[in-house]
This record gives C-alpha cells, sequence and structure tokens, in this order.
C-alpha cells in the first residue's frame, strides 16, 4: 500500500506545482483547509457524504470561491451538492444555504469535475470560515456477488478514497464511514484506521498536498432494498374548475444484486426474516395533504394492496407492488390522485398565476434515473414560464384533451439522477382569462342546441317529392 | 293508424283530443325507452363498481388485444395481422380467423371519441361496450315486438331484455365478447325482418341485409338467422301466407345477405358452401316455385291452371330429386356432412362428448340444468307459455314468427347452456306480449266496471293495443300510433286507398267489439287481484334480476374476493403472475399452460404461448394435454422440443379454487389420449375415480401436473391437505429434476416453473443414466418412451 501512495504523492506535487506554474494568478493556491472531517454514510443504497470543512484565506486578496473536486469516476453518480455556512456565534449559529455550480477548469488533473461554493462575503486574507458541504451518490455501491440465491445476503462494494480529493491543502483530514451493520466482509487499511462496530475511521492524516488520493475498497453487508425508478414521468393536470390532478408512471427496478435461480413462495412466507431479505416489499409515498381519489394500478388493472394514511399535514400512501421485487426485478406501475387546485395554484402580483409543486418523486428513499415532468395548463394560458432551483431541461408540447380544440400547453421538465432531497418546490407561471373556462361547457351546449333544432327542423319539414 | 281512425269514425270532436293524447304517449314512451336504456346500461356496471374496470374473464382478454391492435396499427394491419404470439410454432392468422364485428365496434366508438379529443383509453371503450350494445338491443326489442303486438307489448318486452339475467351474464361491464354486440344485431335483423315482413318495403329489406351482415361479422350464431327465417318463411308458405311482402323480405335477404356474408374474411365461401347455408337457398327456390305459381294463377285461367300444375308438378318432381340426390353426394362425400363440429353437437346433443373432447370439455357447451332455466331467465319461464298463446290470438305473419324463434331457441338452449343468450330475447319478447295482454285485458275489464268511466269505455276501447292488434289483423300495414296527420302526410296518402276500402268493415268492427268487450270483461275484483299479483311477479322478477347482476354475474374471474369474518379479501393473483411474466422474463420466451389461460397470457403478460382459447388445433393441444400427463422427464422433452422456457399452472389447494388445473386434469388426459393413444384414461382413475390422495394410481402421482401442482406443498402446513378435493394429497415429498420453481403467487394460486437447461452431455455419465432410468422405471414409462410423438 506505500508505494502506490508514494507515487500518488509525487504525481500529486508534480501535478500541483505544474499549476502552480500555470495558473498563478488565479486565487486557487491562496486558499488552504486546516481541517476536514468526512462523514461517509452506507446504510441505504443513495450514499451521503458529509463534509466538513475549515476553510483558510492564505493568500493576500480576498476571494469569494471556494472549489470542491470529484473524480470523474463519482460525478456521474453524484445526484446533488449542497453547501452550508454557520453564521452567528456560539450558541445562535444560523445554517446558511450557499450557492453550487459545476465548474469547468481548463487543465483538471485526470478528467477531475469540480464544483464552485460562492460564498455570500468575500473572504478576506487571514480569515477563516467553516463549511458544511453534503453531496449524495447514486449507484455507487456495487453488489459483489452479482447475482445471490433466495436466502443469501446481499454483499456490496463501496470505492473511495481515504483522502479527501481537493485542489487545496489539506493540513488536517478524518473519514468516518457508517455501514448499516457490523458485518463486514473487508475493507482496506490506510494506517490510521479504526473500525468500531458499524463505524470505521481513516485518520487523521496530517497535511496531504492538492489532489492526493489513497484507494480504499469496503466490503459490506447492505440488506436495504435498492429501489430505482428507471424512468418517471410525472403529469399534472390544472383544471380551474378546483382540481389539481397529478398521475405518475413509474418504473420501478430493484438495483441490488441480482436474484438467482429458484424463488420458492413457501420459504419466502415461513422464514421472512432469512429468506429474501433484500427483497422490496412495500414502498412509502408521501402525497400533499388533502389528497383525494387516490388509484395505484398498472396496465392490467387495480393493485389491491395499498393503504393511505391521512393527517392534516401529510398523506401516506403505502404501497406494495404485485410481487415483491428481487435484485433485477422490474414493475411498473400507475400512482394517480386530486388534490385541492387552492393549495397550490397563486396569483402573483403582476396578474399572472402561478403553481407551487414539488418536483422529485414522492416515493421515499428511491433513486430516479430519469424524471420527466409534465405541468399541463389550461386551454388557453399563454407565456409560461419555469423556475427550478437546480438545473433541469425544458420544452414546451400541446396535449389535447377532454373537447380541446387549440390544445393545451404543457411544460415539460427533465432531469436525470434524482434523490428524495429534489423533492423541493417549483414554480411554472402564466397568464390565463376565466373566459376560458365556459369555453368547453358553452360548445357543449351550442352542439345540444344545433342537434334539436335539426331535429325540430327535420320533423317540420315535408321532404317528399310527391304529395 | 288504428287508433286515430276508430276514433274519427266513432266521435269526431274527439280528433283533436286524440291527437294531443298519442302526442302525449308518444313523448312518454320516448322517456321511458330512454329510462329503459339507462337502466339497461346501468344494470351492468355493478362490476365495475364493486370491483373495477377491468376485462373480463378469457375471450374478452383476445378480443382486447385485437382492438389494441386495431386501434395502434390501423383497419389495413388488422386484416393481414399473423400474431406469432400464440400457437407457437404455428402462429395463428387473426384477420382471417376472427369475427371482426365487436373489434371493429370498439375501434370505431375510440377512433371517433378521441377524434372528438376525448381522451378515453382503448381498456375503457371495450369494457362500456357490452353495457352500451345491451341498451341498444333493449331498442331493438321494442321495435321488434312492437311490430308484433304493438307498443304496449314493446315497452314491456324492452324492461324485461333490459334485465333479463341470461344476457346480463353475456355483457356486464367488462365482458367484452361477441355476444354483447351480437344479441342486439340479431334482434335488430329480426325487428326489419318483420318491419319488411309488415310493410312491404325494398328500403327495409336492404336494412335487413345491411343488419345481417352486421350480424354475421360479429358473431358465428347468425347460422341462427340465416336458418329461422328460411324457416319461417317456409312456414308461412306451407300455411298458404304466401303474399309479395313475403317474397321482399326473403329474397332481397338471401341475396344480399349472402353476398355481404362471404367479404366477412372468417366467413368468406363458407357462406355458399356449407350445409349450415342451404336451407336458406333451399327455401329461396321454393319462394321463387311458388312466386311463380302465384303469378301463372293469375294470368291463367282456372282450368288452364290446372293442367299447368300437374305438368309442372310431374317434369317438376322429376328435376328436384335428381337435383337433391346430387347435392346429397355432394354433401355426403365430406366426413363431417358438411357441418361444423359445433352446429353437428347443436342437431345431435351427444355428437360432441362421443368425437370432440375439446368441445365437450368447455363448461358452456354442456346442456343446461333446470335451475339454471330459473336463474336465468326467472319468471319468464312461466311467462313464455301465455305469450305463445297470446301470439296465436291473432296469428299474424309476424307473431308466427315469434313462436317459431321461441320454439327453436329453447330446443337450442337445451342442447348449450351458452344458447340460452339466444332464448333470453326470445323469452322476453313472448313474455312482454304476454305481461303486456294481461294487463290490458285486467285494466281495460277494470275500466268496464267502473261506473261513470263505463261511458267512455267504447271509446277508449278503440285504443288499446289488444284492438290495435286486431286491426293489424285486417290492415297489417299498422302505422306508429304516435304518428299524427301532420307529419309523414306523403306516406300516409298512399295508404289512403287501401284504408278507404278497409274503413265500412272497421267500422262494423268498433260495434261489434264493444258487445265482445262486455263478455270478456272479468269481475272488479278478480282483476284488481290478479294485476295485484302481476305487479309482484314483476316485483320478484326485478329484485332476482338486481340480486344477479350484483352477486352472481358481476365477478370478473381475474380477481376474485372471499368474504370472511376479518373483512374482505382479495385473490389477484392470475394478474400477479401475469404482470411477473411480463416484467421479468424474456420478451420472446414461450410460456406453456392449458389452453384456458392463453388469451390471458398474451393479452396480460405479453409472452407467446403455445395453445389458447381458440381451440382451431387439437393436435397442439392435445401435445400439451400429453405433457402435462406425462412423467417429468418425457414432459420436459416434449416442452423441450417446443421451445418452452416456462410452464404455468393453476393451483387451488391452498385456498379452495376449485377450478384449477388438477380439477381440470381429467380433460387434458382426454384430449391428449385422443391423439396420442398411450395416454389412457384409466391409468388415471382408480376404479373409475378421479383421486389424487393415497389410493391415486401411481401414473396419476408421477405425471406433471401432479408434481408441478403440489411440489413443496407439504411446507405449508405439514399434511398437505388440499382444501378444493378435501383430501391429504397421496405423495407428498419429492423433487423436482427437470424443472425449477421460479415463482409462486401470493395465494399459491399461479405456480410457474422454468424448464432447466439440458445437461453437459458426458459420454460415461449419459450412458449410465440412461440404462439407470431404464431399469428403475416401468415397463409403462419405458413404453411411453417409445410412443412419444417427439422422438
Amino acid at each position: 500500500m506505500e508505494a502506490p501512495i508514494r507515487a500518488t504523492h509525487i504525481l500529486g506535487f508534480a501535478l500541483f506545482f505544474l499549476l502552480f506554474f500555470v495558473c498563478r494568478s488565479s486565487p486557487l493556491h491562496d486558499l488552504l483547509i486546516s481541517s476536514a472531517e468526512r462523514r461517509i454514510d452506507l446504510t441505504s443504497h443513495i450514499v451521503k457524504v458529509y463534509l466538513t470543512l475549515k476553510v483558510e484565506n492564505a493568500g493576500s486578496s480576498p476571494t469569494s470561491e471556494i472549489l470542491l473536486a470529484f473524480p470523474p469516476t463519482q460525478v456521474d453518480h453524484l445526484a446533488t451538492v449542497e453547501a452550508l455556512v454557520t453564521k452567528g456565534k456560539r450558541k445562535k449559529t444560523t445554517l446558511v444555504r450557499l450557492d453550487v455550480k459545476p465548474t469547468e477548469l481548463p487543465d483538471a488533473p485526470n478528467g477531475t469535475k469540480y464544483f464552485t461554493i460562492y460564498l455570500a462575503n468575500p473572504l478576506n486574507s487571514g480569515e477563516s470560515t467553516t463549511l458544511e458541504v453534503l453531496y449524495l451518490f447514486t449507484h455507487s455501491l456495487e453488489p459483489f456477488p452479482a447475482e445471490i440465491g433466495q436466502s443469501e445476503s446481499q454483499l456490496v462494494y463501496y470505492r473511495d478514497s481515504a483522502l479527501i480529493l481537493s485542489p487545496y491543502h489539506i493540513k488536517q483530514q478524518t473519514t468516518f464511514i457508517k455501514t448499516p451493520s457490523t458485518k463486514v466482509e473487508s475493507f482496506t487499511r490506510v494506517e490510521p484506521t479504526n473500525r468500531a462496530g458499524t463505524e470505521m475511521k481513516y485518520g487523521p492524516y496530517e497535511d496531504h498536498p492538492p489532489y492526493s488520493s489513497s484507494p480504499i475498497l469496503i466490503h459490506f453487508e447492505n440488506n436495504s432494498p435498492f429501489p430505482v425508478v428507471e424512468e418517471l414521468v410525472r403529469e399534472v393536470e390544472i383544471s380551474h374548475w378546483g382540481n389539481l390532478q397529478v398521475t405518475e408512471q413509474y418504473t420501478l427496478v430493484h438495483g441490488g444484486a441480482r436474484h438467482k435461480g429458484v424463488f420458492s413462495r413457501v420459504e419466502y412466507q415461513s422464514r421472512p426474516t432469512l429468506s429474501g431479505t433484500s427483497s422490496l416489499r412495500y414502498l412509502l409515498a408521501r402525497l400533499p395533504p388533502r389528497v383525494h381519489s387516490v388509484y395505484y394500478r398498472d396496465e392490467i388493472g387495480n393493485i389491491s394492496s395499498s393503504h393511505l394514511r391521512t393527517d392534516s399535514r401529510k398523506s401516506e400512501l403505502e404501497i406494495e407492488p404485485r410481487y415483491p421485487l428481487f435484485g433485477g426485478w422490474k414493475a411498473t406501475f400507475i400512482i394517480g390522485y386530486g388534490l385541492p387546485l387552492q393549495d397550490f395554484l397563486f396569483e402573483s402580483s403582476d396578474d399572472r398565476r402561478y403553481l407551487n409543486f414539488t418536483f422529485g418523486c414522492p416515493l421515499l428513499e428511491t433513486v430516479v434515473d430519469k424524471l420527466t415532468v409534465k405541468v399541463v395548463l389550461p386551454e388557453g394560458s399563454k407565456d409560461p414560464s419555469a423556475v427550478v432551483p437546480f438545473p433541469v431541461e425544458q420544452h414546451l408540447e400541446t396535449k389535447y384533451s377532454y373537447l380541446d380544440v387549440v390544445g393545451r400547453t404543457v411544460v415539460v421538465m427533465e432531469k436525470k439522477n434524482l434523490v428524495p432531497s429534489h423533492n423541493s418546490h417549483f414554480q411554472v407561471h402564466y397568464t390565463f382569462k376565466p373566459i376560458f373556462m365556459l369555453a368547453e361547457p358553452l360548445m357543449l351546449a351550442s352542439a345540444f342546441f344545433l342537434f334539436f333544432v335539426a331535429c325540430v327542423a327535420y320533423l317540420h319539414i315535408d321532404l317528399s317529392i310527391r304529395k | 293508424m288504428a287508433a286515430p281512425e276508430t276514433s274519427t269514425a266513432a266521435v269526431p270532436t274527439l280528433h283533436t283530443n286524440n291527437t294531443v293524447r298519442n302526442a302525449f304517449g308518444g313523448v312518454l314512451s320516448f322517456f321511458i325507452l330512454l329510462l329503459i336504456g339507462v337502466l339497461a346500461f346501468s344494470i351492468r356496471l355493478f362490476s365495475v363498481i364493486k370491483y373495477e374496470s377491468v376485462i373480463h374473464e378469457f375471450d374478452p382478454y383476445f378480443n382486447y388485444r385485437v382492438t389494441q391492435f386495431l386501434t395502434k396499427k390501423g383497419i389495413y394491419d388488422f386484416w393481414n395481422w399473423f400474431d406469432d404470439r400464440t400457437w407457437y410454432p404455428l402462429g395463428r392468422v387473426i384477420g382471417g380467423t376472427v369475427y371482426p364485428g365487436l373489434t371493429l365496434t370498439a375501434g370505431t366508438i375510440w377512433w371517433l371519441l378521441n377524434s372528438l379529443n376525448i381522451p378515453l383509453s382503448v381498456e375503457t371503450v371495450c369494457v362500456f361496450t357490452a353495457p352500451i350494445f345491451s341498451a341498444f338491443a333493449s331498442w331493438a326489442t321494442y321495435l321488434l315486438t312492437k311490430e308484433v303486438k304493438g307498443a304496449g307489448a314493446g315497452l314491456t318486452a324492452a324492461v324485461l331484455l333490459a334485465m333479463v339475467p341470461s344476457y346480463i351474464s353475456r355483457s356486464v361491464a367488462g365482458s367484452y365478447d361477441n355476444e354483447a354486440v351480437a344479441i342486439f344485431a340479431l334482434i335488430f335483423t329480426f325487428y326489419l325482418y318483420i318491419k319488411t315482413l309488415n310493410t312491404g318495403s325494398l328500403f327495409y329489406a336492404t336494412l335487413n341485409s345491411i343488419a345481417y351482415f352486421y350480424m354475421v361479422c360479429s358473431w358465428g350464431g347468425y347460422t341462427f338467422i340465416i336458418n329461422l327465417i328460411p324457416m319461417h318463411v317456409l312456414l308461412c308458405i306451407v300455411t298458404g301466407r304466401y303474399s309479395s311482402r313475403l317474397y321482399i323480405a326473403y329474397a332481397p335477404l338471401v341475396v344480399l345477405g349472402t353476398l355481404l356474408a362471404a367479404l366477412v374474411p372468417v366467413v368468406g365461401f363458407n357462406a355458399v358452401m356449407t350445409s349450415e347455408h342451404f336451407a336458406s337457398f333451399l327455401v329461396f327456390i321454393i319462394i321463387h316455385v311458388v312466386a311463380f305459381v302465384y303469378y301463372i294463377k293469375g294470368i291463367l285461367s282456372p282450368k288452364m291452371f290446372k293442367v299447368a300444375v300437374t305438368l309442372v308438378v310431374s317434369v317438376g318432381l322429376a328435376v328436384c330429386c335428381a337435383v337433391i340426390a346430387v347435392l346429397i353426394a355432394l354433401v355426403a362425400s365430406s366426413p363431417t356432412k358438411g357441418w361444423s363440429g359445433r352446429s353437428l353437437s347443436l342437431l345431435d346433443p351427444t355428437y360432441a362428448s362421443k368425437y370432440i373432447p375439446i368441445i365437450a370439455s368447455v363448461s358452456e357447451h354442456q346442456p343446461p340444468t333446470w335451475p339454471s332455466y330459473f336463474m336465468d331467465i326467472n319468471v319468464l319461464a312461466f311467462l313464455v307459455p301465455a305469450g305463445i298463446i297470446a301470439c296465436f290470438l291473432p296469428l299474424t305473419d309476424a307473431s308466427s314468427f315469434v313462436v317459431l324463434y321461441i320454439a327453436t331457441s329453447v330446443y337450442f338452449s337445451g342442447v348449450m347452456v351458452r344458447l340460452m343468450l339466444v332464448l333470453a330475447p326470445a323469452a322476453c319478447i313472448t313474455s312482454g306480449i304476454a305481461l303486456s295482454e294481461a294487463f290490458d285485458a285486467l285494466t281495460g275489464s277494470i275500466k268496464f266496471q267502473l261506473p261513470g268511466v263505463s261511458t267512455d269505455a267504447e271509446v277508449d276501447a278503440g285504443e288499446t293495443s289488444s284492438d290495435t292488434t286486431e286491426a293489424q289483423n285486417d290492415e297489417v300495414k299498422a302505422e306508429k300510433p304516435e304518428e299524427t296527420s301532420k307529419d309523414r302526410r306523403s306516406k300516409k296518402s298512399k295508404k289512403k286507398e287501401r284504408e278507404h276500402v278497409e274503413r265500412p268493415s272497421a267500422k262494423a268492427k268498433v260495434k261489434t267489439k264493444a258487445e265482445k268487450k262486455r263478455l270478456l270483461a272479468l269481475p272488479l275484483e278478480a282483476s284488481a287481484v290478479s294485476l295485484l299479483l302481476l305487479i309482484v311477479l314483476g316485483a320478484f322478477y326485478v329484485v332476482h334480476c338486481v340480486w344477479a347482476a350484483a352477486e352472481a354475474y358481476s365477478a370478473p374471474s381475474i380477481v376474485l374476493t372471499s368474504r370472511s369474518r376479518d373483512g374482505l379479501h382479495v385473490f389477484d393473483d392470475f394478474r400477479e403472475a401475469y404482470s411477473w411474466l411480463r416484467h421479468n422474463t424474456d420478451v420472446d420466451d414461450k410460456v406453456a399452460s392449458w389452453w384456458d389461460y392463453g388469451y390471458q397470457t398474451t393479452a396480460m403478460a405479453n409472452r407467446t404461448v403455445i395453445v389458447d382459447n381458440n381451440t382451431w388445433n387439437n393436435t397442439h393441444i392435445a401435445t400439451v394435454g400429453t405433457a402435462m400427463s406425462s412423467p417429468e422427464k418425457a414432459a420436459w422433452e416434449i416442452f423441450h422440443s417446443l421451445d418452452v422456457k416456462y410452464v404455468l399452472v393453476v393451483f387451488g389447494g391452498l385456498v379452495g379454487y376449485p377450478s384449477d388445473d388438477i380439477n381440470k386434469f381429467l380433460w387434458m388426459v382426454r384430449i391428449g389420449g385422443g391423439v396420442f393413444p398411450h395416454i389412457k384414461e384409466p391409468d388415471y382413475l382408480r376404479d373409475g375415480q378421479y383421486r389424487i390422495d393415497s389410493q391415486a394410481t401411481p401414473t396419476m402421482l408421477n405425471c406433471l401436473m401432479y408434481k408441478l401442482s403440489y411440489y413443496r406443498f407439504v411446507e405449508t402446513d405439514g399434511k398437505a391437505y388440499d382444501k378444493v378435493r378435501r383430501t391429504e394429497i397421496g405423495k407428498k415429498y419429492f423433487k423436482l429434476t427437470h424443472f425449477e420453481e421460479v415463482f409462486t403467487t401470493h395465494h399459491w394460486m399461479v405456480r410457474i416453473y422454468k424448464l432447466k437447461a439440458p445437461k453437459n452431455r458426458i459420454r460415461g455419465k449419459t450412458k449410465k443414466s440412461k440404462s439407470k432410468t431404464s431399469s428403475s422405471s416401468s415397463s409403462k414409462t419405458s413404453g411411453t418412451k417409445k410412443k412419444n410423438p417427439w422422438h
């Protein structure tokens, strides 16, 4: 283990100097991290990393940008990055959210990707601040063995680096890794390394130059099911008659170790603790309060195994797929529900209306690979614009629903790789004249009127040729 | 027509009053009909309310799948559709083997709604097609009965049909089957036939052939029409009722109808080549001969005519004999005498059970039991005889048709449970007539007896429908009573001349009628009581129908429920299994199961099946039956040769679901044994009894179906107690060597096994195992191997 580490050190130093000479002018190396603590939570299939950085400005000029670095293998699985800064002193500390944006640097070593944290107040030279960074990875636990039988437990690999990848010099760092159970098959030791119960401690490591890394591999038991929604289409239809209809189409897959060979119902039923422990038996969806007419079905009909619990603050829908999902098994289903419009639709000051709704997937602890949110505006609405707290792909479509003539404008938003923390609110603004609400009733009324007139006319006209 | 006519004759001042009354009656009957339509539609929604909006049972799933294909790919691809998902490896030509009426109807409704931007799914349209068409059917019944016995009988018959349980059983929401639209088409065709017969209008005759075409598109039962109408025509000719109206009602139907029927791919040349249609051609010839004779009679003097008759009869007999001899020779040359198996089993009820076990195995092809008559047509069974009597008082062309219809359909329903459906409309029509006549007589006599009203009795008598029918007897051109003098003046003027001739006699009738009425009037108390009893009878019928619709016939059969002390239990195992197959097997995997589940597997799981409910290839079904009744290794070989990857069995032993594969197993043995003689039914029976307990034969306990059903069943309760057969099973502990369990549903109702991959051949080992099996297995199994069709 020593030799490769030294090699990376040398490489790191080389890169460091190279960078130092190339971009002297940038404030990159004026900063240094005096202490860093990282906590990696591996209990579910979404890997949560809490990073506490104490950043010090050792340069001469004030700076307000701090870079976070990620290796390219991790960046593909990175779902979200959040940064918070503590304000105030002692007991009156409050956390303030900071802007984080992906950044391209011209000569990143080994394809390293960066995120920039923008501080609210520039950090003057000599000052230091503490940042709390939270980021989540999906699909980062690799099942090994990749295929398991019904009664075997699910073992997974987690790969990371014992040292935090950073473009800055880190004086002191520690990494804590929490596993779901005490059953750990193997793990890489980078001294000093300790393991106690479900927690492993790497470090503290002192004085590591920028871009230093030390790969580690942990092989441990994770029997929690890995619910992954491969594709989710949420359609939110606004009706100004007072209803908001939501339809969600799921393609669910168990992303854990693939099921191999026999599925025996008798074992599954008689020994639920031993057999099929990592199988996905039920899911919990958290829906908004005052939800009504909830349905849960798939392409061949209603699925009868679901429970709805409602109270004044939230509604919980517990759903069971038609069959327990073992690793690699798939299921598709549709959840639909109606909501009172006044909870979600508001009028803004400039005579426009806006819908305020949650973006992500209502299922708990679920990764969504691809999410499409479609907001169907009522017929006759104009100038739609969407405000989403994170970057999404947007375009407009037209949909024809009940007796539409010109069609309804649909705002389509697409995003890949979502985790539950994306369940924040988004807004769609549009203008709508209430007179359009009467278009369809008037159309129907006139159609019936014409029909009756035609009937009366037919009865009163003598069409015979010969009298 | 008759009503205003007689009233003007009696009291001229009442004319305007009566017009208003008739207009009011017209509006009233329009709204009653509307309500009947609503009733017919809504009584069939119990299945949606109690269960869900879902397609029911087996055949509807196929129709649903075809409709999906039609709406997705269009009509031309539909005609050319070769389905490679069924009957693997043979496939099936769907476009040419399916009655397209239902599919095209639902497809058209869907297309119409979608072009109006009403985005209903294909499934929703399919689910509600049957209730919509039952509303149409009750309206058609109204029209038909009105032609026969007037509007009152029509309304009564329409109400009865709207909720007759027999028809409900085939047309609840979700029961998306051919019969749903075919019953409407059947009644409507009959209506148009009667209408043509009554009016002699070529317009209605053309409409009649188009309605017949729709019926041919919809259901194989169209042969009932093309045999019943010729029978009626023949009856009319024999009883001396030949008229030009009869000719117009019949001849265009045969010519146009046959041409149109030949356009339907599934019928094609059968419309002229099979024996089912020969009766119509024969009668076609006869009616022409008769028409010719009447014509000749008209232009010749009676003496000349007699000479001509003797001449023609002698020559004609000789020619007829020759033609009939040729026909008989042609027909006799084909093995089934030109009749299809199902038709033959209608003529000879024992035919199917003797020769075609596959037809006999279907429960709806069995003869019905007496309780099923009471269940399906209820009080109508008692009203039908009264209705038949009413049809003879007086006997018209139309009412003789109804009598013939009820007589033939009673016979057919006695042969097959399924044809109870054809009986239901006939029973409704005759009972409607009976009820309406009875009400007429009773209310008429009450009216007559009550003081104060009696002065009007003479006038009122002219309006009752019984009178209308009597008038109909004289002038068959009876028009709708609501047709006022204002509209359709042109039509009226045409008929004026005829009425002028009849008027004096009608006047005389009215006077004698009043006399008759006085004689026929029943005592007040008796009529009031019997009126009450009739109402009670009607109420009983309504209660029974609602109960039947709600409880007996609304279960979709793919999802079962049971009520126990701790609430409602839902058994959704079928869809669980199909959904599992759909999402967790390869798209091109082949699934073998007994043919009952073929349609559902292709529609719900979207996987290729070996056999399905369209039982066109007996050998293929027999192959699957043979595999199911063979020991494991032989079965594996058969399935492997058919490229099967999964085997699906339905097992009810854990929860007590009686129509599972073990109970159907004897049919698999019979059908399999019919083609492959090494499967012998007695091998599976102990002393003629079918049993799966410790007394069962070793052949039974070693066959694949037994093993797949009961594999590891003993581990559920330790005793392996089968709740359907109410016994402990014979062989409890065994292993599977060539199959592995890959999925079993929550209540064990569907079990799916995967064929294990063939073992790698190691020279020494295979030899060894071969010698081992041959030595260990009984002589029977080695015999099996030799006769195995797949070697």
